[in-house]
């Protein structure tokens, strides 16, 4: 392996983990405040990555200006967020927070089931490509190698400018601090009075939405096409796991991790490609049962 | 005794009955029937990690394992026995649980479910990768194996297969309700309610759940094994995660509190699905999905569940709790 | 003090954060001696208990039972050692009876997992009828602990944990949750059924009158510290534990 492969192996790896970050975060961010670990959520990449690819195709055929592509991601993941995922906590999600942890789950499941042929029933099983957004941005040569910059500068610069706005606004902000009030203890923010139901609806809608943003700048890059949400969500599950649940920068220092380890198999072992992220869950699981960055919270008994 | 009690008590006889009599009443039925008898065992294997609370995505893994065993061993013998098959298929999905499971026992929850499918997923892209070993997504070819040492034309082999398989579900049914009836399974319901308090018993939660994770993939093993010979074929479908899926949601149908849920949710679901799946193909998940969500919310204890309530409103005597234990796992006997 | 040293704790600490839970706590256990452990909340009763039974592991110190040094060890070999544990919420099966809930135990204590025995076959179970007979409970066998009120619970709970057969039992607060006028009943029964199974008792308990009546020892803890011990004769007419602790539950 030269060092041209070596670097090209590092920006696939960084433009790769960027968008897994963005799906994983909302995942993480969800199980955080909600406690639901939301198998659904792989679909809202998907969704996302369908809605851009579709809308996007068919407004530049008509004529409409290219930059349009950026502020269509930013919408459909915005709309994806609040007109799907917003129902589903409010009407689904919202009636069983009080049931068993293994119904709760296959509610979720259920979900995931219902929008996957949702997604077959609109788009059809045909794959999208609309790489507008890709062409736009143009190409960068760094140490001899072009590389798109959509993928080597843009898409790792919105993955921190997410993860710092996530950071500044659970901090600074009254929502962000209700939410991290809610996520340190359900029953006292209840006690003082925070409309929990309120904040999980908000928390799921911006939790979506990162998944729907993260499947909107993917479709830029690869062909949309059925069962990409199926591997999203074990993907995202896999960095959140090793990360440990809930942990939102761990996320992002997992995803990088994920992200490498995917793009030096691509090079070294492409049969291993697909199973070196949970190869690298089953490795740190198996040292640290709660993940890289996770504390084990014993049960007040 | 009341009218309830009678047809509680007779039901499951008649039911297995009419399975019984399928051949010889409506033949068309019978490698249909096979095949989800077939399933059945992996969807009791399911019920059994339900039993202790936990949903597994992945149980396909052990479902295929022991086909794949199964198909090696047979096409290295010329077809085989099918005998030998069985159990070395079988044992192979039970001592790969044995070995993850030390692992997948130590999580819960959403980490024991998704753990689980993703160690299908490997094994799924393994299957499809190395085709040399594995034939690829074409799959392996699974010859005919002898019955006891006997070459059987096939119509006599399905037959024999067909009561094969009926006394396998008879036998793992009877077995697995012993087994969750007893200390060791009442401890793995347990840990669906109170680990602390069995681990303050002197009780490990992990060794216990991994019992139950055993015998449930050796449950998924047997049927894995059980398809393949019926069909003829093995491939990577067998491992994938839809099927995980679907053992999963016909366990919820079929009602997760006993074991009578596998057999009963697979007949349904599979009748449903040989007539109505032709029509709604492009939707099927999505029935599927709503089904479920429908079940979860409004009859959880599966169309098990809605045949005891059904009886209970048509039964003379109001009921006591002194059947309660029963109740829940009782279904199979 | 006579009798025999059952367990002994040696300079235990253990912290939270900034929270002092147990600093430099040293103290015998008798056995027969039942012992109450007073103390304002958060003075590190349960952290106490939680330590002695393997739920937390001190930061530094040992704790000796029997002879035998038990620290960190996981709750579920001390149980097999002889130390058992009731809780201040009661930990039961809630899906099962309470007949199951004390034929688990039972046979959880003969180790015996028998697969293909059903549960309410198994020896134990005249045995155990015998235990909720004991404990006042004969009449709830069959009925599921989900169905019972906190008190009820509270007495299933130790009748669990008897059910082991312990050496030595902690008990967590055993009267909370019940009505003061049932206070002294619930505790005879329980006294009861100890005196008949030969178990030393260390229990957490807010109720000075309970305490009065029914520990032959008293220790008091503020701030992880053990302050007094001795007789509750003595110890609940000391002028600093009527100021710090018997005042604060009035």
């Amino acid at each position: 392996m030269n060092a041209q492969l070596v670097a090209l192996a590092v920006f696939d790896g960084i433009s790769y983990a960027a968008l897994v970050f963005l799906v994983a975060v909302g995942l993480t961010l969800v199980f955080g405040v909600l406690r639901v670990l939301n198998v659904a959520h792989g679909s809202f990449y998907a969704l996302g990555a369908y809605a851009t690819a579709s809308v996007g195709g068919a407004i530049f055929a008509a004529g409409y200006a290219p930059w349009l592509a950026f502020p269509l991601m930013l919408l459909a993941a915005v709309l994806i967020g609040v007109l799907v995922g917003g129902p589903i906590e409010k009407f689904l999600l919202g009636r069983i927070y009080e049931l068993e942890d293994v119904l709760q789950i296959l509610v979720t499941f259920a979900v995931f089931m219902i929008l996957e042929d949702v997604q077959r029933l609109i788009w059809g099983g045909q794959p999208f490509f609309e790489a507008t957004a890709l062409n736009q941005l143009g190409t960068v040569t760094v140490f001899g190698i072009t590389y798109t910059v959509y993928q080597l500068i843009f898409l790792p610069v919105v993955a921190i400018v997410v993860l710092i706005g996530l950071r500044l606004g659970l901090r600074r902000t009254l929502t962000g601090r209700l939410i991290t009030a809610v996520t340190e203890d359900r029953e006292a923010a209840v006690t003082i009075g925070i409309d929990v139901e309120r904040i999980y609806l908000i928390t799921f809608i911006i939790g979506a939405s990162l998944a729907a943003f993260g499947g909107a700048l993917a479709s830029a890059t690869t062909s949309v096409v059925p069962g990409m949400g199926a591997d999203m969500i074990v993907l995202s599950f896999a960095v959140v796991a090793t990360a440990g649940l809930g942990q939102i920068e761990g996320a992002a220092v997992t995803a990088l991790l994920i992200g490498l380890g995917r793009s030096f198999a691509v090079y070294l072992w492409p049969e291993l490609e697909v199973l070196i992220p949970y190869i690298i869950m089953f490795g740190v699981l198996l040292v640290r049962p709660s993940g890289l960055f996770g504390t084990v919270q014993a049960r007040k008994i | 005794m009341t009218t309830r009690a009678q047809i509680l008590r007779v039901l499951p006889y008649a039911l297995l009955l009419a399975l019984a009599l399928v051949p010889q009443v409506y033949p068309a039925a019978q490698v249909l029937l096979t095949l989800a008898l077939a399933k059945s065992l992996a969807v009791l294997g399911v019920i059994v990690l339900l039993q202790a609370g936990q949903v597994s995505f992945g149980h396909a893994l052990f479902f295929a394992i022991a086909a794949y065993a199964a198909a090696f061993l047979g096409n290295s013998m010329g077809g085989g026995e099918i005998v030998l098959s069985l159990v070395l298929g079988t044992v192979c999905s039970a001592a790969v649980a044995l070995v993850v499971g030390v692992f997948i026992v130590r999580y819960r929850h959403i980490f024991f479910g998704m753990l689980n499918l993703a160690l299908s997923m490997i094994f799924f892209s393994f299957l499809e990768k190395f085709y040399h070993v594995t034939g690829g997504s074409d799959g392996l070819s699974v010859a005919r194996p002898r019955v006891l040492g006997m070459a059987l034309e096939r119509g006599p082999f399905e037959l024999v297969l067909f009561y094969g398989t009926l006394g396998l579900v008879i036998g793992a049914l009877v077995l697995t309700h012993r087994f969750l009836s007893s200390p060791v399974g009442q401890m793995m319901r347990a840990i669906k309610t109170n680990e602390v308090r069995l681990e303050y018993l002197g009780v490990s939660a992990r060794n216990v759940l991994l019992a139950g994770y055993v015998l449930s993939a050796a449950l998924c093993g047997l049927g894995g094994v059980l398809m393949s010979t019926a069909q003829g074929i093995v491939t990577p479908e067998y491992a994938w995660w839809v099927r995980s899926g679907e053992f999963v949601f016909i366990a919820i149908l079929g009602g997760a509190g006993s074991v009578g849920g596998a057999v009963v949710g697979t007949l349904a679901y599979e009748a449903v699905k040989t007539y109505a799946a032709a029509f709604a193909a492009d939707i099927w998940q999505m029935i599927l999905g709503v089904v479920l969500l429908v079940v979860i919310l409004f009859a959880p204890n599966g169309l098990i569940g809605l045949f005891r309530s059904w009886t209970r409103r048509i039964g003379s005597a109001p009921e006591r709790t002194g059947d309660r234990a029963g109740d829940r796992v009782g279904a199979g006997e | 003090m006579s009798g025999k040293v059952i367990l002994q704790a040696r300079d235990l600490d253990i912290r939270f954060g900034g929270v002092v839970a147990a600093s430099d706590i040293n103290i015998d256990l008798i056995e027969h001696q039942n012992l109450a452990i007073i103390g304002p909340n958060g003075a590190g009763k349960t952290t106490f208990l939680n330590l002695c039974t393997g739920y937390l592991k001190p930061h530094a110190g040992r704790i000796i039972f029997n002879g035998e040094d038990i620290t960190g060890i996981a709750p579920r070999r001390l149980v097999r050692k002889g130390v058992a544990r009731a809780f201040q919420i009661p930990q039961l099966f809630t899906e099962h009876t309470v007949m199951e809930n004390l034929l688990i135990a039972a046979a959880a204590q003969a180790r015996q997992w028998a697969p293909f025995t059903r549960l309410d076959r198994i020896g134990a179970r005249a045995e155990m009828e015998h235990l909720l007979e004991l404990m006042k409970c004969g009449h709830l066998a069959t009925l599921p602990v989900s169905a019972l009120p906190e008190g009820q619970r509270k007495l299933i709970d130790i009748a669990v944990a008897l059910a082991l057969k312990p050496r030595l039992l902690f008990m967590d607060e055993p009267t909370s949750g019940v009505a003061s006028a049932e206070k002294f009943e619930l505790l005879d029964i329980i006294a009861g059924a100890l005196a008949e199974a030969r178990v030393t008792a260390v229990f957490v308990e807010h109720d000075m009158g309970i305490v009065d009546r029914f520990a032959d020892e008293v220790a008091v803890w503020n701030r992880g510290k053990v302050l007094f011990r001795g007789p509750p004769g003595d110890v609940l007419k000391h002028p600093d534990v009527i100021r710090d602790v018997i005042g604060e539950e009035l």
